[in-house]
Formats: structure tokens, C-alpha cells, sequence
């Protein structure tokens, strides 16, 4: 999941699309707190309001002539105030900061297969959004449906977030996706030194908040962050 | 020759605005078509319409399976994007030979380059790369969208005479834009002033005249023909 989440998160980045992750974890707390208020499934909870959040996001964007920053900005504040109301306070600090005690072996074999999904939904689309990034004429001169592209590019940010949500919770989950991304973009040269290096930080950062998890007690979650941060400031230092 | 190209009553508005407002002309094969007029006069927009990047009423027909290369005027990829020239021709999922080709056309013979990174090499060199990328799968018409704006007079002159080659060598249509008068008599063997509506269409010498031009620019500019 890890993987899938630096994957996705490399082309975030190039797309400027960095805090959208971000965004999108607030926008799934409501549906975290309705989940741990009647007891389904965090991610299910969390993945329908996201899809109904970037429903909302698009509605907006067609009808209003906002752009899709301030939108995000809007209904993630909402999500976030309605979050804090619905979710019950013991839980509050779980959906905030993730809890990795809570995830059973059925719930990691989902997010295994979801993340596998995501990976090979993100390699199908991948260049073409990255034309899209560097010119839209040219992409769509070129036969890019942008629509289509930027549906699947949402389904998959809203499904690692669902994902990931329950490791790192909802304040963390943009770090999770862009923090191993960013590492990367500071010691690659080309698009294939980027992805692979995106994809292991990714990795190597959520099994070392894991293992530190184990060894000190402190939440997986934040840990897992803390790790990628330290890749982060090892990258700058390699930044070629 | 054939007709590649037919524009019937093609009008583009964006907000209930007239951007082109009823053009109609033909373009045949072979034939280079140089579209001059002033900022804002619907330029680019035509150039999207033959795309089919923005939507118009009227009617476009394009001669059938024809093969579209683009060179757009925009674009301006970040300074660090992680993608190299080589990553780049890959989207076409071109082979090695065919970009080694493609350059060469564009007078690159130097392949140490495919290993920079886009978004650090000159303007010039990045417009060079495009027409490159947009010959790579052999298209039977080119449309250039300003390929001389933003690039110096040497860069400019190189961009011309790489783009007078290739026309010689491939037998290619050509659609081009500019706001250089000078490129139209060197280039053209038709003109269209555009300001919204048609101002003048023909070969170069009939078609543009200091009325014409005044009308085009609204008396802002005056002509000297080259003689």
C-alpha cells in the first residue's frame, strides 16, 4: 500500500496537485466518524464520502466558475467541522492519527488487493497524465480523453486514501502520499528513477513506522510520516 | 490537388462571444497556409477548433486518416520536472531509430541529449524537440501555433530553415501562425488575415496589400512590401 500510495503520489506532484491528498483525508472524516459511530468499516465510511466529496468538487467546479483549489479548500473545511461533530470523542484521536492495532488480516488482504487495483489503474494512466500536465492542447491534440483521465486519477487518490486512512488517519494521509514523492523528486533525473524511487520510499517508509510501532508503542501512523520526513531530509542533502 | 482541408461557416464563441465568426476557406495538399492577424484575433482558437480542442459550429473535414502533428505555443514544463527527452518520446511509444530520425530532422545529431531533462534546455532547443516529437509518427499536415514567439532572432532563424527543410524534404501541408510578416512571404503559399471574421485569404502578393493590413490591424501598422 505503501507502494501504491509513493506511486500515485510521484504523479501528484508533477500534476501540482500536492495537497489535494491532503484535502481528501479531511474530506473522509465524516464517513470515518459514522463508521466507528455504527460500527462498519473505516474505509468503506471514508471511501463514499470521498466519492462524494469529489462529486461535490466537480458538481461545483462545473457550475460555479471557482476554481477546483478554492472548491477542495471549501468542502474540506465543511468535511473537517462535520467530522469533529459526528465523530465520538473516544474515538476522535483514532480517526485523527490512524491505528494500526485496528486492522485486522481480512482488512489487510483488501487493502492489498484494492492497492494492486490502484497500482495498475495509476501505470495505465500514468504518462498520459503527465502530457496532460506539461500541455493540455497537446494531450488532447494527441487524443487524451482529460475527463476520463482525471475520473480514473480521482478514483484512485479517494480509494488510497480509504486505504491508507486507517494506518495514518485523516490528518496524515497527504503526507503519506506526497512525502516519498518529494524525496524522490529531489534525487531523480529521469521519470524511471522517480517512480521507482517514489514507490520504495513509500514502502520502506510505512515498514519502518510499523516496525518502530513495535519497538516503542508510539502510533504507526505518525511514525510512518516521521520516517518518510527522514528520507525527505536525505534526499536534500543527495539533491542533485 | 486534392483538398486536405474544408472550413464551412466555422464560427467559435466562448462565453456568447464571437471569437472567429464565419470563416469558410480550403486547403489543399501540399499547400502551405500562413494565418497572420493581431493578438486576440482568433489565431490559436482556429488552429484548436482543427484540433478539435475547442467546440465550433460549422464544419471541419479533414481529408480521411489524415495524420495531425501539433506544435503548441504553450509550453512551459517546470524547471525540475523528473522526465527526460528520451522519457518523453517514449509517450509515442517511438523506438529508438525513430527518434534518432526525428532529430536528426530537427538538426539535433547530438543523442547526449535525450538524457536531459526537459525542463531545463534552452526554448529554442525545446521548440526543435517539439516539432521532432511531432514528426515522429509521420503526419501528413503540421499546424504551428507561433513556433518564432519566444525564442531569439538566431533561434528563430534556425526554427525557420529547419521548417523550410522539412517541408522541402517530407512534402508536408502546412498550417502556421505568426505575427511575423516577414515568415509569410517566405513560407506561404497562401495567406489568411484573420481578425475574427476573414480579412484577406490568397497568395501572399495579391492578398496582402497596405489596405488589407490596415484593415487587419486597424490602421496600427504600416507595410513596406519586400521587394
Amino acid at each position: 500500500m505503501g507502494g501504491a500510495a509513493g506511486y500515485l503520489g510521484s504523479l501528484m506532484l508533477t500534476k501540482k496537485m500536492a495537497l489535494v491528498g491532503d484535502a481528501l483525508g479531511h474530506v473522509a472524516l465524516p464517513g470515518m466518524g459514522l463508521a466507528l459511530l455504527w460500527g462498519f468499516n473505516v474505509s468503506a465510511g471514508a471511501f463514499v464520502f470521498l466519492l462524494a466529496g469529489i462529486f461535490l468538487i466537480w458538481l461545483l467546479e462545473t457550475k460555479t466558475e471557482l476554481s477546483t483549489e478554492t472548491l477542495v479548500g471549501v468542502i474540506f473545511v465543511f468535511s473537517l467541522a462535520l467530522g469533529f461533530l459526528i465523530t465520538p470523542r473516544p474515538d476522535l484521536i483514532e480517526a485523527l492519527v490512524g491505528d494500526i492495532t485496528k486492522i485486522s488480516l481480512t482488512d489487510a488482504v483488501i487493502a492489498v488487493i484494492f492497492s494492486l487495483i490502484v497500482f495498475f489503474a495509476v501505470k495505465r494512466i500514468y504518462q498520459r497524465i503527465i502530457l496532460v500536465s506539461l500541455s493540455e492542447d497537446l494531450a488532447v491534440a494527441n487524443r487524451i480523453n482529460i475527463k476520463k483521465m482525471n475520473l480514473v486519477y480521482l478514483l484512485a487518490i479517494a480509494a488510497i486514501v480509504a486505504l491508507g486512512i486507517k494506518v495514518v488517519g485523516s490528518l496524515l494521509i497527504g503526507a503519506l502520499v506526497i512525502v516519498p514523492a518529494a524525496a524522490s523528486r529531489n534525487i531523480s533525473q529521469n521519470m524511471r528513477q522517480y517512480v521507482c524511487w517514489s514507490i520504495v520510499l513509500g514502502i520502506v517508509s510505512c515498514v519502518l513506522g510499523i516496525l518502530l510501532f513495535k519497538l516503542t508503542g508510539f502510533p504507526a501512523g505518525p511514525l510512518t510520516i516521521l520516517a518518510g520526513v527522514f528520507f525527505f531530509i536525505v534526499s536534500l542533502i543527495f539533491k542533485k | 490537388m486534392e483538398n486536405i482541408l474544408e472550413i464551412k461557416n466555422l464560427s467559435v464563441s466562448f462565453n456568447n462571444e464571437k471569437v472567429i465568426d464565419n470563416l469558410s476557406f480550403n486547403l489543399k495538399e501540399k499547400e502551405n497556409l500562413v494565418v497572420i492577424g493581431p493578438n486576440g484575433a482568433g489565431k490559436s482558437v482556429l488552429l484548436k477548433a482543427l484540433l478539435g480542442i475547442v467546440p465550433f459550429q460549422g464544419e471541419i473535414k479533414w481529408k480521411e486518416g489524415v495524420k495531425i502533428g501539433y506544435v503548441p505555443q504553450k509550453f512551459l514544463p517546470e524547471k525540475n520536472i523528473p522526465l527526460n527527452i528520451e522519457e518523453f518520446f517514449k509517450f509515442k511509444k517511438a523506438s529508438d531509430k525513430k527518434i534518432k530520425e526525428a532529430l536528426k530532422r530537427v538538426g539535433i545529431n547530438d543523442l547526449s541529449i535525450l538524457k536531459k531533462k526537459i525542463g531545463v534546455i534552452s526554448s529554442g532547443l525545446l521548440q526543435r524537440i517539439l516539432i521532432a516529437w511531432a514528426l515522429i509518427d509521420g503526419p501528413d499536415v503540421l499546424l504551428f501555433d507561433e513556433p518564432f514567439s519566444g525564442i531569439d532572432i538566431e533561434g528563430e532563424e534556425t526554427i525557420y530553415n529547419l521548417l523550410a527543410q522539412i517541408e522541402k524534404d517530407l512534402n508536408l501541408t502546412i498550417v502556421l501562425i505568426t505575427h511575423d510578416l516577414s515568415i509569410v512571404y517566405k513560407i506561404a503559399d497562401t495567406v489568411l488575415c484573420l481578425n475574427k471574421k476573414e480579412i484577406c485569404y490568397g497568395p501572399p502578393p495579391e492578398a496582402i496589400t497596405t489596405e488589407s493590413l490596415s484593415r487587419l490591424y486597424k490602421g496600427g501598422i504600416r507595410f513596406h512590401e519586400h521587394v
